[in-house]
């Protein structure tokens, strides 16, 4: 991992940076906005009071208070949901790969169906059937994530069980299960982190999508994509209540796209190149 | 090749089962009695068990999905609750947009991808190789509402270049073109930075070399040495995009009001519309495995190689 942030260029640095600074911000989320986020007033509707930075939105909420709670939500969810995806497809990829056999036959087939699925609408299909909230959210996202994981980690799995460090403990008799924690799983974690950062950009993407057609976790609540949502029926009058949100997923969504992009290239370089 | 392709279509009948069961654990996970639902909020207790009867909502579950099995290899998808047309009329129906929005909104992409992407790799490691790549990471990442928000905005609303609905598609394909567009430029970036990779690995080659060397003109080299060496990443892509587009995109169509087949589904999802939406997702599923199918085959064809991995690989 040093050795990664070593080769990091400008570029990865700003976004590590920025990633950072998100971080702070939403961890202190309570601290820095200057107002609660879900309190309304008519009076203040669609307004630019003073003490509001970006002005109020359709509810008298206070913009930037709903902002700064929204990177809270927003991290959390992706993150959550990007860590239970990874779980449950670093289980699997492992598994199949290195049983292989009908158990590698079962999981890719299981991968293929999940594959199949147009991600959004499944994602869709199962917040609706298991009722709104953070928990569903969050779920409906590592469902439709885990099945890329899953085929990535089991490709290097796959070259890894034939290594000869690996060939070295089974003689010297080590078990399945410790070849695969202490062997194979460290050599993966590379590949992990790369998959991680690109994943958190699709993942927020997804909450973002969700909430925007109003099938996040709650509609109250101060999600980037709800805003943007909520403000599309204002773009004439007051264009930033769904600008400002927007910005901010592009703006995250880029950061870990970059940060994924580079890491790539310094901890798998056989994989160089764009995306490809 | 005829085994290879029988092989392969021998391969897609457990993804089309296990596809099936999913969509039929997802409807079976949504909370409350559908029967009570159909019934309305006035049913008796009676009627209520007289409809879950008639849908065979009493059988055991094992019972329940092979009947469905057997639905949907007839192709019934059921009907809807709301309008009680059979799911598939309607879906065939909504169809015929989303097909017109996909091919639009590919023609966009394919002219976008290839143009900054062959751009970018013949001056790579330039500035312009850099802002374009900055350009593509930023049409990857900025989601579709916005974009398409932004768009609908400033040329719909400010500008009236174009109509703000879609609605009204049966005549001309023009209102198709602005949803389009905002699908065209987020897989347009995409598969730019797959024809730069692409193309940029292929050029470093030693064939291109010789080419260069015996007089070709660049331009000569670029299409005829270098870019039909890149295309099998780049076909799979576009494939892969088309299919997407295909299932109808829920976000754009909402947002430009196409009436088509992600419309339909976003609908359905507002009414509790159970069958519509296990239709839409079965539908979208299948045009999934199909292109994949059509991909593998035509990878097969062109280039025996692959035909002998897949062979002697797994199963």
């Amino acid at each position: 991992m040093n050795q990664a942030l070593r080769h990091l260029t400008p570029a990865g640095w700003l976004c590590l940076a920025v990633i950072a600074v998100l971080g702070v911000i939403a961890l202190f989320a309570p601290a820095i906005a200057p107002h609660d986020p879900m309190e309304t007033d008519p009076l203040r509707r669609l307004q630019s009071a003073e003490g509001y930075p970006l002005g109020c939105d359709q509810l008298g909420q206070c913009v930037f208070s709903r902002l700064v709670h929204g990177t809270r939500l927003t991290l959390m969810i992706g993150f959550a949901a990007r860590l239970a995806a990874l779980l449950i497809g670093l289980c699997v990829g492992l598994a199949a790969g290195y049983y292989g056999g009908w158990l590698d036959w079962l999981l890719m087939r299981a991968v293929d169906i999940f594959l199949a699925f147009p991600s959004l609408l499944l994602a869709i299909a199962i917040s609706m059937a298991l009722g709104h909230g953070l928990a569903t959210v969050i779920l409906a996202i590592a469902v439709v994530g885990w099945a890329e994981t899953a085929r990535i980690i089991r490709g290097a799995t796959l070259e890894l069980r034939s290594a000869e460090f690996v060939l070295a403990a089974r003689a010297m008799g080590a078990g399945n299960v410790r070849i695969i924690l202490t062997h194979i799983l460290p050599n993966c974690l590379p590949l992990v982190t790369v998959i991680f950062a690109m994943g958190m950009a699709t993942a927020i993407l997804s909450e973002a999508s969700l909430s925007f057609l109003g099938l996040g976790a709650d509609p109250s609540l101060p999600t980037w994509g709800g805003m943007v949502s909520m403000g599309k029926d204002y773009l004439r009058i007051q264009p930033g209540l769904s600008l400002w949100p927007g910005l901010c997923i592009a703006l995250v969504v880029i950061v870990f796209n970059v940060l994924g992009d580079e890491l790539r290239d310094v901890l798998d370089p056989g994989r160089k190149g764009n995306w490809a | 090749m005829l085994e290879y392709t029988l092989r392969r279509l021998v391969g897609t009948i457990p993804v089309i089962l296990g596809i099936l069961l999913i969509a039929f654990v997802v409807l079976y996970l949504v909370p409350g009695d559908p029967a009570a639902t159909l019934a309305g909020p006035r049913a008796s207790p009676e009627d209520i068990a007289r409809i879950a009867r008639e849908m065979g909502l009493d059988r055991p579950l094992s019972e329940r999905f092979v009947t469905y099995l057997g639905r949907m290899v007839r192709g019934d998808l059921g009907t809807s609750v709301v309008t009680e047309r059979p799911v598939l009329t309607s879906i065939l129906e909504k169809f015929p947009y989303t097909l017109k929005l996909a091919v639009i909104a590919m023609v966009f992409s394919v002219l976008i991808g290839l143009a900054a992407g062959i751009f970018s790799a013949i001056h790579r490691g330039s500035l312009i190789d850099r802002a374009t790549t900055l350009c593509a990471v930023t049409g990857i990442s900025v989601p579709v509402f916005l974009s398409g928000l932004i768009l609908l905005y400033v040329l719909a609303g400010k500008l009236r270049w174009f109509p703000t609905s879609a609605f009204g598609a049966e005549q001309s394909l023009w209102p198709l073109v602005l949803p389009a567009f905002t699908l065209g430029i987020r897989s347009g970036a995409f598969l730019a930075r797959i024809v730069r990779s692409s193309l940029v690995e292929v050029l470093n080659q030693d064939y291109i070399r010789t080419a260069r060397a015996k007089g070709l003109s660049p331009s000569r080299i670029l299409l005829r040495h270098a870019l039909t060496n890149a295309l099998i990443p780049i076909i799979t892509v576009v494939a892969l995009d088309f299919s997407s587009f295909l299932n109808g995109s829920v976000i754009v169509e909402t947002i430009f009001e196409v009436p088509g087949l992600g419309r339909f589904a976003m609908d359905a999802i507002l009414k509790r519309d159970y069958p519509v939406i296990q239709g839409i997702v079965l539908f979208a599923a299948l045009i999934f495995v199909f292109v994949n199918l059509v991909i593998d085959l035509l990878y097969a064809w062109i280039n025996p190689k692959i035909r002998e991995e897949m062979m002697g690989g797994a199963a």
